[in-house]
Formats: structure tokens, C-alpha cells, sequence
């Protein structure tokens, strides 16, 4: 493979938040290094070795104030772009990751044969949970 | 500062709460204290609050919900108007009507006939056409296109709803 994305970042309110959130989905830490204030926090799933997700919080060294203030607004309003977690059995992820705390906003509906459920994280980022049979 | 900003995103993530809520369930009754305690806010503070956040009173944004959840079902079944209406919870068959017009421009009938008036000009197109269009895959683009329409008429209501 000559081009692949490696890296895709979202933006997080707390990172120790976020971390615990993303592992009960069956993540794991692939990079946490720090440097003062500023954190570089990048997880991986087991079944996607090559793609890192990103956990960023908004503030400096990176952003001014009022910037991370105005970012963090966008988290938790849930006006990010909708990022979509492909699963091979919808209705059996849902149970898992509602037996453990996992905010729903939508249950597992089938349309056209094809079962989505949708999620939050603590922060407000949404994702789409969508069956993919293989 | 602007409005977006101003906002503590503790209080906006509590706000997008309530906001979910109504669109998993915009057929069930959502009074201002159901809302206000969805999102721990006191009643008097939360219609300004859920405003200042997202654009729409919190009302408003219910009612465009529900009629683009009508508008689907008004195209895509031939279920009773009557029906659709107590389905996507409103309490007389009066206040639908009044509100879609208000909303759409158009009567609930009137767009259920043009949607017709579409599918019936596909009599023109060859039927191995037709049949590719509404494979299930092409289906979902069409619903996607739909959603976006509606996403365009809310996107374009200018006129307050009571």
C-alpha cells in the first residue's frame, strides 16, 4: 500500500474521559506521549492495525482560548461530522456497549435489510453504528 | 463573543441530550420540564438556552421533525393521512394540516400527489431502468436525497411556528 490514512483526530473534552470511553469499544493505546500541557493521545483497534484514532482536547499550546472554548462548543452541540463504526452484528454490539454505559441515541433499526444504531461519546461526538455483513 | 461561544459545553452536551431524545421519539409529547429535565436545566432557562444553542426553539425544532417524518411517510406509504398524522404526534387531524402548510408551503395531500405525479413519470422511462433505480442500494441514495430536501426546507424556514 503506497497511501493509507494513518492518523484521523477527534476532539475530546477530557482526554482520560475519552480514553476509558473508546477502550470499552475494544480499543487500545497506541501512542500517549506528553510534552507540559499538551498530549498526544492515539488509540487503535485490533481489527484496523493501520488506522490510529485520534483523542485531542482543544486548548493551548495548539489553540488560544477562545478557539477552544468555540471547538468545544462544536463537540458538545454534536455539529462534528458523523463518523461511522462498521460492525459485522449491529444488534449484539449494541447490547455490548449498552450493558456498559454507552449513550444510544438511536436503538438498532433495520432498514433496507441493513440494521444502524447510533451513539455519542462523552464529549458529543456521534457516530453511526452500521452492519456490515462481509 | 459570538452566541456559540458563550455557551459552557457542559451545559450544551446537556442540551444535545434533549435535542436527541426528540429525534429518536419526535412523535411522543415533549413538554418544556420533560426537556428541562433531560438536560438538568431549570424550565425557566431552557427554551432560551436550547435557542441560543441550536437556532430553533426547542418547539420549533420538534415540529420540523415531525413533518419530516410525515413528508416520508406521506411519499413512501399510502397510509390515511388521518393515520400518519396521529403517528407523528399530532393531536388532531386540523392542527397537521395548518402546521405542514405553515411549514412546507403545501398541503399534506398536495405533496403526496406530486410524489405520485413523479413515480408516475418513470412510466416513461423503460422499465429495466426502473427497476435498477429502486434497487435497495439506490433506495437509500433517493432517502438520502430526500433527508437533505428536508434538511433544505428547515433550512429555509423563515416564518415562526406557534
Amino acid at each position: 500500500m503506497s497511501q493509507y490514512v494513518q492518523e484521523v483526530g477527534l476532539y475530546v473534552r477530557d482526554q482520560d474521559e475519552a480514553l476509558a470511553f473508546y477502550q470499552k469499544l475494544g480499543f487500545r493505546v497506541h501512542t500517549d506521549v506528553r510534552n507540559g500541557d499538551y498530549r498526544w493521545l492515539t488509540l487503535q483497534h485490533p481489527d484496523q492495525p493501520l488506522l490510529q484514532l485520534g483523542l485531542f482536547k482543544p486548548g493551548p499550546p495548539v489553540h488560544d482560548e477562545a478557539t477552544a472554548q468555540t471547538l468545544n462548543a462544536i463537540v458538545a452541540k454534536g455539529a462534528m461530522p458523523p463518523l461511522v463504526l462498521g460492525v459485522d452484528d449491529c444488534r449484539a454490539a449494541y447490547e455490548r456497549m449498552h450493558g456498559v454505559g454507552v449513550e444510544f441515541t438511536q436503538e438498532p433499526v433495520s432498514r433496507y435489510g441493513k440494521v444502524d444504531a447510533s451513539f455519542r461519546d462523552p464529549s458529543g461526538n456521534g457516530w453511526k453504528l452500521i452492519e456490515v455483513r462481509g | 463573543m459570538s452566541a456559540d461561544s458563550s455557551q459552557d459545553p457542559e451545559l450544551l452536551r446537556r442540551l444535545l441530550r434533549a435535542k436527541d431524545r426528540m429525534d429518536a421519539a419526535s412523535h411522543e409529547d415533549w413538554p418544556v420540564q420533560r426537556l428541562a429535565r433531560v438536560s438538568r436545566v431549570s424550565e425557566a432557562h431552557f427554551a432560551r438556552a436550547f435557542k441560543q444553542a441550536f437556532g430553533v426553539p426547542p418547539h420549533r425544532y420538534l415540529l420540523t421533525r415531525r413533518i419530516e417524518r410525515a413528508t416520508a411517510l406521506l411519499r413512501e406509504t399510502d397510509r390515511p393521512i388521518t393515520e400518519i398524522a396521529f403517528e407523528t404526534g399530532w393531536q388532531s387531524l386540523g392542527t397537521f394540516g395548518r402546521t405542514f402548510r405553515d411549514i412546507t408551503g403545501e398541503s399534506p395531500r398536495a405533496i403526496r400527489l406530486r410524489a405520485r405525479a413523479a413515480a408516475h413519470a418513470l412510466d416513461h422511462v423503460p422499465a429495466c431502468f426502473v427497476s435498477a433505480a429502486q434497487r435497495p442500494d439506490l433506495t437509500i441514495a433517493v432517502s438520502e436525497k430526500r433527508r437533505r430536501e428536508v434538511a433544505d426546507i428547515n433550512g429555509s424556514l423563515q416564518k415562526e411556528v406557534p
